[in-house]
């Protein structure tokens, strides 16, 4: 083989097809593979009428690979599509699943990236030899010559930023890592797609959690535990715990705490005369408190399984921009060390609002990401 | 990387088309468009095409020719045999035996016959890939109506013992079908000898297009249709026939009966020096399922420690088509039904790999094949090491 080739991970959608087709014009030896990763035949139960089992937004339906090998076939560069179910499922379906179960709001994109794209199909790279993977993310990373790492920061088009779901992303893997995106907006990824005759340049957005069809996650948990068996025969819709204020008066029941998340005001089926919110949930005691909108702000928080990208870590207090959820404006705050230099103390100048155990919290210094670690 | 050298190994997958089957197809797409059903001049020449193309056949399987109904391929034959069979039987209680290494065409239509109702038996093979006679002797029961076994298996390339399980299925009096669609072409194929009732025929599988396929069916056995319409093929497979490629199925059939005997040899010998040149080189490779009485072309051979999946992609970038298993398979989830059903655990069965040679190959090409996985192997090895 001539140059190594770079391995593109193509989606069928229109940032990874502009990926492909912009360094295949540039005179990269590329290879496109498809991660096949959840077989959407899978789960009946939640197909809709007119789009099942391969309708639009669905990860892995199969017009996706069919757009993704056209587009390959379009700019002339070997396809495979690879298998990788097995490890999606024991990876992030369940650890997703357990995450809810446990009164958490877990973030599969971050598993996913962690555990699958930037892990198996690196692996999968190296077996095909390729020295170098490229995904359409909307990130940036370089070389700091000074630290010695592999920085990552912020995409140029800050509405398309998606740094919050690679905080887990270790050097070794960034330094193999192209984001040929992250210094363009979506508008002009398109009007490339366009420009270079993408069949796919006018397709849509994807939805957020690719395997759970509608966003209807409680839907997916109960149709997924009873398909796998773990169902204990409790029927999804009878009372399961309490739904209480913070001095312990109870204003209702509930079906599980998987189907509330903090925060959550609709669907709590209870009728005061202010509005409550989801204040936290206990798997152990099924129990969900909820209060008004004051109660849910919070001083500080502890991140665990904390990665470092940009610095080595903290030992002083180091000053940061806290970003809690995907749609979070970044808070400022100080970064404590704790004993486990994987564990650090978060303590915001202004209390945030919904602080939930189980999504992810990213630190920033300006556009670059320091690192970042799990809500405790 | 589009300009390297390829070479195809991936005969059981399909077979690059005969120059002499092309000619057939060619010219009866030109010149040969008459409906054989038809009775005027043009009726008569396509009819004359599909009969000639019937005795070409049998005789390369020592059938009469009127025990050959056409099909669009082995799947729509195997269909035709299981679902024809077991339904040409009216009891309510039924029973069906066939074997866990069957094809999914086989696979597929009892599963369907249990949802109709028919149980069904699928007897194990042992880790040598064959099916024990006893054990389908041991599954017979009074209701059964159909036992079904593949002559050559499509993954490993081990050859069932079809004369002895006819002999157990003529004392019980119970017809036998046979997959014959990894066989026919390969290895010689006699349907009286064997003591079969039913034989399923691949003609993308000998050379000729995709699209050809035939079940032979002896004389008196009971086959209900699986599709209706016209007359066609005495009443047991409506449609106006596919004459350009049922006469290249048969000009192929004509190939495969005089090269046969050299054709086996040459390959064997060429499958030896892959699998000799393999166990040399490659430490922790082996070959699945027996050595002995398999069809020539075929080798099903594991690398520990690798996936599978990665070397088929590495490989085909070196120029080198094989496979990991049934390609009517690929993209599952699960490893191999096959190699999972002669005792492989998942690790061993994932790390497997198909080689089906045919008549392009060469022994340079064999080398070449041989260099370019001990490079492969070793370097996915180094991979997953690190990992």
């Amino acid at each position: 083989m001539p140059e190594a080739p770079i391995a593109v991970a193509m989606s069928g959608g229109v940032d990874s097809s502009t990926v492909a087709a912009l360094l295949a014009r540039q005179g990269h030896a590329i290879v496109g593979m498809t991660m096949q990763l959840w077989n959407q035949r899978r789960l009946p139960e939640l197909w809709v009428e007119d789009q099942a089992p391969a309708g639009p937004g669905r990860c892995c339906s199969l017009d996706d690979v069919y757009d993704a090998r056209r587009v390959a076939e379009q700019i002339g560069v070997p396809y495979y599509v690879v298998n990788f179910e097995r490890q999606f499922e024991d990876q992030v379906v369940k650890p997703f699943v357990a995450e809810y179960l446990a009164g958490r709001t877990p973030i599969p994109c971050t598993l996913c990236n962690n555990y699958i794209k930037f892990d198996r199909f690196l692996e999968m790279a190296d077996a095909v030899g390729a020295r170098w993977m490229a995904t359409g993310h909307y990130a940036r990373t370089r070389y700091d010559a000074v630290s010695g790492r592999y920085q990552l920061l912020r995409a140029v088009d800050g509405s398309k930023d998606q740094t919050y779901f690679l905080f887990g992303l270790t050097q070794p893997q960034l330094a193999r890592t192209l984001f040929p995106l992250g210094e363009l907006t979506k508008p002009e990824v398109r009007e490339l797609a366009r420009s270079m005759g993408l069949a796919v340049a006018a397709k849509g957005d994807s939805q957020e959690i690719c395997f759970v069809p509608n966003g209807d996650y409680a839907a997916f948990l109960n149709a997924y535990l009873k398909e796998t068996g773990q169902e204990t025969g409790h029927d999804p819709q009878a009372a399961r715990g309490a739904i209480v204020t913070a001095d312990g008066r109870k204003l209702g029941e509930h079906s599980g705490v998987h189907h509330f998340t903090v925060g959550q005001r609709r669907g709590l089926g209870v009728a005061t005369g202010e509005p409550l919110y989801v204040i936290s949930t206990d798997a152990a005691s099924q129990q969900v408190v909820v209060g008004g909108n004051h109660q849910l702000l919070r001083g500080s928080f502890y991140a665990r399984e904390v990665n470092w990208i940009s610095i080595e870590g903290v030992t002083e207090p180091v000053r940061a921009e806290v970003k809690i959820r995907n749609k979070h404006a970044a808070a400022l705050a100080t970064l404590c060390a704790t004993a486990d230099a994987a564990r650090v103390q978060v303590i915001f100048d202004d209390a945030q609002r919904a602080v939930t155990p189980g999504q992810g919290a990213v630190f920033y210094a300006g556009d670059l990401v320091l690192g970042g670690g799990w809500i405790e | 990387m589009n300009s390297v050298q390829r070479c195809y190994f991936d005969h059981n997958a399909t077979t690059p088309l005969a120059p002499e089957a092309l000619e057939t197809m060619v010219t009866c797409l030109g010149q040969v468009y008459g409906n054989a059903s038809s009775i005027h001049h043009f009726g008569q020449s396509a009819k004359q095409r599909l009969e000639q193309a019937r005795r070409e056949l049998a005789s390369l399987m020592h059938a009469s020719p009127a025990e050959l109904v056409f099909t669009s391929g082995g799947t729509e034959a195997d269909n035709l045999a299981v679902l024809g069979v077991a339904r040409a039987r009216t009891e309510s209680k039924r029973h069906a035996i066939t074997t866990a290494i069957e094809h999914p065409a086989v696979l597929g239509p009892c599963a369907q016959l249990e949802r109709e109702g028919v149980a069904v038996t699928r007897v194990r093979a042992g880790s040598s890939g064959v099916v024990n006679p006893d054990d389908v002797r041991a599954a017979l029961r009074p209701e059964t109506v159909l036992i079904s076994v593949m002559h050559a298996n499509n993954e490993l390339g081990t050859l069932q013992p079809i004369a002895e399980i006819s002999r157990i299925a003529r004392e019980a009096e119970v017809p036998l079908h046979v997959d014959g669609v990894q066989a026919l072409g390969k290895i010689a194929v006699d349907v009286n000898e064997l003591g079969v009732d039913l034989y399923s025929v691949s003609g993308h599988k000998i050379y000729a297009p995709k699209g050809a396929g035939a079940l032979y069916v002896r004389k008196g056995t009971k086959l209900a249709p699986i599709s209706y319409g016209g007359h066609h093929e005495r009443d047991r497979r409506p449609g106006t026939e596919n004459v350009p490629g049922i006469a290249a199925l048969g000009t192929a059939a004509d190939l495969a009966a005089r090269s046969l005997a050299a054709d086996g040899e040459r390959l064997k010998a060429l499958r030896d020096r892959l699998e000799n040149g393999v166990l040399e080189r490659i430490g922790g490779s082996g070959v699945n399922g027996s050595r002995w009485n398999r069809t020539p072309n075929t080798s099903n051979l594991y690398f520990d420690g690798i996936d599978g999946e990665a070397l088929v992609i590495a490989l085909d970038l070196r120029g080198f088509a094989v496979s990991t298993g049934s390609a009517c398979s690929s993209g599952a989830i699960t490893p191999s039904h096959v190699l999972t059903a002669i005792g492989l655990a998942s690790d061993r069965a994932r790390a497997s790999m198909r080689f089906s040679l045919g008549r392009s190959n060469t022994a340079d090409h064999v080398d070449a094949l041989v260099e370019a996985l001990e490079a492969s192997v070793a370097h996915l090895r180094r991979i997953s090491m690190h990992a």
